[in-house]
């Protein structure tokens, strides 16, 4: 049985189509990646997946169950830790993971175990007793974990988890993520951060323009693009884009105090580099080849999306 | 629905969570428990009026501030602090979370408004002519105005303070037109057919039968008001809060 099954969903906020008959299956078990840029429709297609928007048109069930016609079973097999949600801040973080248990029905030794266990894993051990106002946004998002994990659910959904958050937190949520994948939780996650869709998920969808562009494995996704490589060159001394205008470079970005240089023949393109430098008697201070990367996939299929 | 357990635990939950957090909130105790004192001794104190004649239309007010206190505040206060979204996203219906936000101001209301009277009871020789008539009182006005409290909370804002805005300018003029200030008895015409648009005349009227014996309506026909606005105010409730998800607001 499919862990999350969405088919043909659709919404629109007056005249502006925001999800356009978008289907997605995951298989129990997997980690998947939902990626686009600003505007997609991730968040909205997240929020009908966990039935916290009703769709203008299509099914999602949860482990077979249809969150539209048995809402309560449904969102009982979830963890949802939402993007724009948070935990209640007049409560201590031990109240608001207590609570979320009490929602899932979880009896009173129950609950205590799990909070411990979770508190302790995610570093927060001794500020158990704190009142959540007085937590940095890091803390505060590992406790809305907390609160999602809490039942151990079959299926986690995590609405941009890491964003704006500091290296350790980060680093927690993604461990936390792999742990519960690893204890059996099916995950669902948007992000924003393709680096870390590619070490996390085993399968990744685009979306663009609420429609969904492409779905495979990352490795399959940058495979898709092998034809477009890119070389990564510094110089002793800036040089002007013009340098790089060749047959075969397809573009040229300054990339920090480098250049990185797209190309479907990087033989052709290096000789190209090499002899322009000389001519205009620059020396490379650095440069590399490299594979084609989930990032480029990205970029090539959400092409003409609003900044 | 088939989950029966689970819509009730969540009923209680919400509830369990709406006390713990908004009882002591500063709007909920000066709109729900200074205001009713104030406009107490505002219009009775220092002017020889009958406390007994007019201590049902007294404790009619206190439960009608207190339990509409709560409600009004709540949803707006969790959109602002985004715990909103995430409470949509437990297993809960939006059932739940009305009748979870009505029985937090019901209970709130009762509780008040029982300390209220008992504290009076103790000090005034506050006549009884109905103790079951006063108890079906309680819960039947607490549950409506709560309600009132709920559907005013309803509008999509996330800025508490627009809602208590609201709800100060629809339950301020009803005190006015319940018999509150001006026993029913002694109102004719225009002004009595006014007072019968306000679900708070009821709710004084049922208290002037279970205390005073002295209500204008039968107290089936005060109750079957009362029943009928708790009916009306929840599913006005659940519209406009249905129709706030389906926009995704």
């Amino acid at each position: 049985m499919d862990a999350i099954e969405a088919k043909n969903l659709c919404k629109s906020f007056g005249p502006v189509t925001a999800v356009d008959d978008v289907s997605i299956t995951i298989p129990e078990g997997s980690i998947f990646g939902f990626l686009g840029p600003n505007g997609a429709g991730k968040t909205t297609t997240i929020r009908m997946i966990t039935g916290v928007l009703i769709p203008d048109a299509g099914t999602v069930r949860i482990l077979g169950t249809d969150v539209q016609n048995d809402p309560l079973a449904a969102k009982l097999k979830m963890g949802v830790i939402p993007e724009n949600g948070t935990v209640y801040s007049d409560l201590t973080a031990w109240q608001n993971i207590l609570l979320a248990a009490k929602f899932y029905g979880m009896d009173r030794a129950g609950r205590e175990e799990r909070a411990t266990e979770i508190l302790d894993r995610l570093g927060l051990a001794e500020r158990r007793d704190d009142y959540v106002r007085t937590f940095s946004k890091g803390m505060r998002q590992r406790i809305s974990i907390a609160c999602a994990i809490v039942h151990s659910p079959p299926v986690l959904i995590l609405d941009e988890p890491t964003t704006g958050l500091d290296v350790y937190s980060r680093r927690l949520v993604i461990d936390t993520v792999r742990h519960m994948n690893r204890e059996g939780s099916t995950i669902l996650l948007t992000t924003h951060n393709i680096e870390e869709a590619n070490a996390l998920c085993s399968i990744v969808s685009i979306i663009n323009r609420g429609k969904i562009v492409a779905t495979d494995s990352p490795e399959k996704l940058k495979k898709t693009f092998d034809t477009s490589r890119y070389i990564e060159v510094s110089f002793d001394r800036a040089v002007e884009p013009g340098l790089f205008s060749a047959p075969g470079i397809t573009r040229a970005e300054a990339w920090g105090d480098k250049w990185r240089v797209y190309t479907d023949d990087p033989d052709r393109a290096v000789k190209h580099i090499a002899s322009a430098a000389e001519r205009s008697r620059l020396a490379i201070v650095s440069i590399a080849t490299s594979n084609p990367t989930l990032e480029e996939a990205f970029v090539r299929l959400t092409a003409g999306a609003p900044p | 629905m088939t989950d029966y357990a689970t819509f009730f635990r969540s009923i209680a939950v919400i509830t369990e969570k709406n006390m713990r957090i908004y009882y002591f909130k500063g709007p909920v105790v000066v709109f729900g428990l200074l205001f009713p004192l104030i406009m107490f001794l505002t219009f009775f104190i220092g002017r020889n009026l009958d406390l007994v004649l007019f201590f049902p239309g007294f404790l009619g007010m206190m439960l009608f501030f207190t339990a509409s206190s709560v409600g009004p505040l709540i949803t707006p206060w969790e959109k602002r602090e985004k715990t909103y979204e995430r409470l949509i996203s437990l297993p809960v219906i939006l059932e739940s979370i009305i009748i979870g936000d009505l029985m937090a101001g019901a209970i709130f209301g009762i509780a008040i408004t029982a300390i209220v009277f008992t504290a009076c009871a103790v000090f005034f020789p506050i006549p009884l002519a109905s103790a079951g008539l006063l108890g079906l009182g309680f819960a039947l006005g607490s549950v409506a105005f709560a309600a009132l409290g709920t559907l005013l909370a309803s509008p999509t804002t996330d800025n508490p303070s627009n809602i208590m805005m609201l709800s100060s300018l629809i339950r301020l003029p009803l005190i006015f037109i319940s018999g509150i200030f001006i026993p029913l008895s002694q109102l004719t015409g225009p002004l009595f057919l006014l007072t019968s648009l306000s679900p708070l005349t009821y709710l004084v009227d049922l208290f002037h039968a279970a205390l005073n014996g002295d209500a204008v309506y039968p107290p089936w026909i005060d109750m079957l008001v009362l029943l009928a606005v708790i009916i009306l105010f929840v599913g006005f409730a659940k519209v406009i809060q249905k129709r706030n998800l389906v926009k995704g607001i």
